[in-house]
C-alpha cells in the first residue's frame, strides 16, 4: 500500500552523516528529492525535527573536527541555517567542561511547545524552552554522585537517549556507559534504574549502574513501559524502569544499537540485530529489521527490499519512525545507504546510497514541504 | 584580517578574548568553553606555532601579525 501525503503535507527525511547532512522530501516515501550536503566536512550526530507551533524546525548537532561542536537550526527546510552567537549548548564556566558532541536532540510533546531536550558528551542532559536555541545544563544529573564511575562506550561517554512521559514529570535517560537513570520530578533529581539489565563485562554482572545501554524508547500507549537495546540484551520494563525483563528470545542476536517504537500503537517496536562482540555485522551478513507487535513476546524478521549481503552496522540514532498511518520506518547504515519503509517495515526501498557513514536519521510528516 | 588595539605586548589569549568579544561565533570555533585551543586550530606568532612557544601565554607586540590556520588533517 502506498500512502500518499495529503494535499497539505509531505514527508521529510534528514540524514546526518560523518561528513555532512542531507535533507529529502517526498510525497509517498518512495521517491525523494534531496538537498545537500549541508555542513560538508562536519559530523552530524544528532537531529531533531520539531513540527510544533505551526512550523518545521530542523535542529542539528554539528561537530566539526576542526572547529568544534555547535547546534544549528533551520526553519526553511535547510535553505538557511542559524546558530546563536554564544552557542546553544555550552558548559558554564564553573563546570570546567567542554562539549565534545551533541548526541541527541529531542523535541518534547505538543503540550509543551518550545521545550527541547538534548543529550551530550561528556555525559550531560540539557533543556531548552525556546525551541532549541538556548539550552541549560541539567545540574541534577551533572552533579550526580555516580558521575566519577560512569564510563565511556567506544564512541564516547554520552547521554544518548532521552524519553519524557506525557505529563513531563518522569524522564528517563540512557547513557553509555552508566545505564538508565530516571527522574520523577522533571529532571531535578535522578536515580539509577537498571535492575535486570546485564553488564556481563563488569565484575558484578548485575550492578546498580554501569550498564552499556545502547538505546531506550517508550511504548506509545502503555504508561510506564519502555524498551531497551543493551550491549547484549533486549529488555522491556512495565514499571517505569524499576525492573527490566528480557524480550530477546526470538531475535537472531541480542546485540544492536537501535530501538524504535510505534508513534501510536502499544506493544510495537523495531530493532536491528547485529552479531557481537566479535563480527559486529548483521548476523551472517543478512540485514533485517525485526518488529514485535506484542511488546517483545515474539519478533518478526523483515527484509523485503534490503540487500542480500550487508556488512555494515546501523548506529543507535541512524533509525527513525514517522507519525504517519501506517508508520514509516527509516534507517541508514555505516556504509552510507539509507532505506525507507512506508508500511511499518514490511517492505523497504533504498532511498540513498554512497553517502558517508550514517550517524543519525530522522523523519517527520510536515505541512506543505 | 582582524585587528585589535593594544598599548603594549599582549598574550595570544588576550587577543583571542578580544576576537571573541566582537565575533562570538568565531571565538567558539577557535577555543572551547574552558578556553583551550581546539586541537586542529593552529596559531602562529613569528613563524612558530604557539604550542612550541608559551601556548596562549605567548606574547605578541603591537604591529605583530598572528596567523590562525586550521590543520589540513582530515579523513
Amino acid at each position: 500500500m502506498v500512502r500518499m501525503a495529503t494535499a497539505a503535507e509531505s514527508f521529510i527525511l534528514a540524514i546526518g552523516t560523518k561528513k555532512g547532512l542531507w535533507l529529502a522530501t517526498s510525497r509517498d516515501r518512495r521517491e525523494w528529492s534531496f538537498s545537500g550536503p549541508h555542513f560538508l566536512m562536519a559530523e552530524i550526530p544528532s537531529i531533531g525535527i520539531d513540527t510544533r507551533e505551526g512550523r518545521t524546525r530542523i535542529l542539528v548537532g554539528v561537530r566539526s573536527p576542526h572547529w568544534g561542536p555547535t547546534v544549528a537550526h533551520s526553519d526553511d527546510l535547510g535553505a538557511t541555517w542559524s546558530e546563536p552567537e554564544h552557542g546553544a549548548i555550552t558548559f558554564p564556566g564553573d563546570t570546567g567542561a567542554a562539549v565534545e558532541r551533541v548526541w541527541q536532540i529531542y523535541p518534547d510533546a505538543e503540550s509543551r511547545p518550545g521545550v527541547v531536550w538534548a543529550g551530550a558528551e561528556p555525559i550531560s542532559v540539557w533543556k531548552s524552552t525556546d525551541g532549541g536555541e538556548h539550552f541549560e545544563l541539567n545540574r541534577g544529573l551533572w552533579d550526580h554522585p555516580h558521575r566519577s564511575e560512569w564510563g565511556a562506550g567506544y564512541g564516547g561517554a554520552a547521554a544518548h537517549s532521552i524519553v519524557v512521559d506525557p505529563a513531563g514529570e518522569t524522564v528517563h535517560v540512557a547513557m553509555s556507559t552508566g545505564g538508565v537513570y530516571r527522574s520523577l520530578d522533571g529532571g531535578s533529581s535522578w536515580e539509577a534504574r537498571n535492575k535486570g539489565i546485564s553488564a556481563y563485562f563488569m565484575p558484578d554482572p548485575n550492578p546498580e549502574f554501569g550498564q552499556c545501554v545502547h538505546k531506550i524508547a517508550a511504548d506509545a500507549a502503555v504508561e510506564g513501559r519502555l524498551y531497551a537495546q543493551n550491549h547484549h540484551g533486549v529488555y522491556r520494563t512495565d514499571d517505569n524502569a524499576d525492573s527490566w525483563n528480557s524480550i530477546a528470545e526470538g531475535l537472531p542476536a541480542d546485540f544492536g544499537f537501535v530501538m524504535l517504537t510505534h508513534p501510536r500503537r502499544d506493544g510495537t517496536a523495531w530493532v536491528i540485530p547485529l552479531k557481537a562482540d566479535g563480527e559486529r555485522i548483521p548476523p551472517d551478513g543478512k540485514l533485517a529489521v525485526h518488529r514485535t507487535d506484542d511488546a517483545g513476546n515474539t519478533w518478526t524478521g523483515l527484509s523485503a527490499g534490503l540487500p542480500e549481503h550487508e556488512y555494515n552496522s546501523v548506529l543507535r540514532d541512524a533509525a527513525s519512525v514517522d507519525t504517519a498511518e501506517p508508520a514509516g520506518v527509516y534507517f541508514g547504515t555505516r556504509g552510507g545507504t539509507v532505506y525507507a519503509s512506508a508500511d511499518e517495515g514490511e517492505t523497504f526501498t533504498e532511498v540513498a546510497s554512497h553517502l558517508p557513514d550514517v550517524l543519525c536519521v530522522r523523519a517527520a510528516v510536515v505541512a506543505g514541504a | 584580517m582582524l585587528t585589535t588595539p593594544a598599548d603594549g605586548p599582549v598574550t595570544v589569549g588576550h587577543l583571542l578574548d578580544a576576537v571573541a568579544a566582537d565575533y562570538a561565533v568565531l571565538g567558539r570555533r577557535l577555543r572551547d568553553e574552558t578556553g583551550a585551543l581546539r586541537r586542529f586550530v593552529n596559531i602562529y606568532v613569528g613563524g612558530d606555532e604557539v604550542r612550541r612557544l608559551q601556548g596562549l601565554e605567548t606574547e605578541v607586540v603591537p604591529g605583530q601579525e598572528v596567523l590562525v590556520i586550521q590543520s589540513v588533517a582530515g579523513g
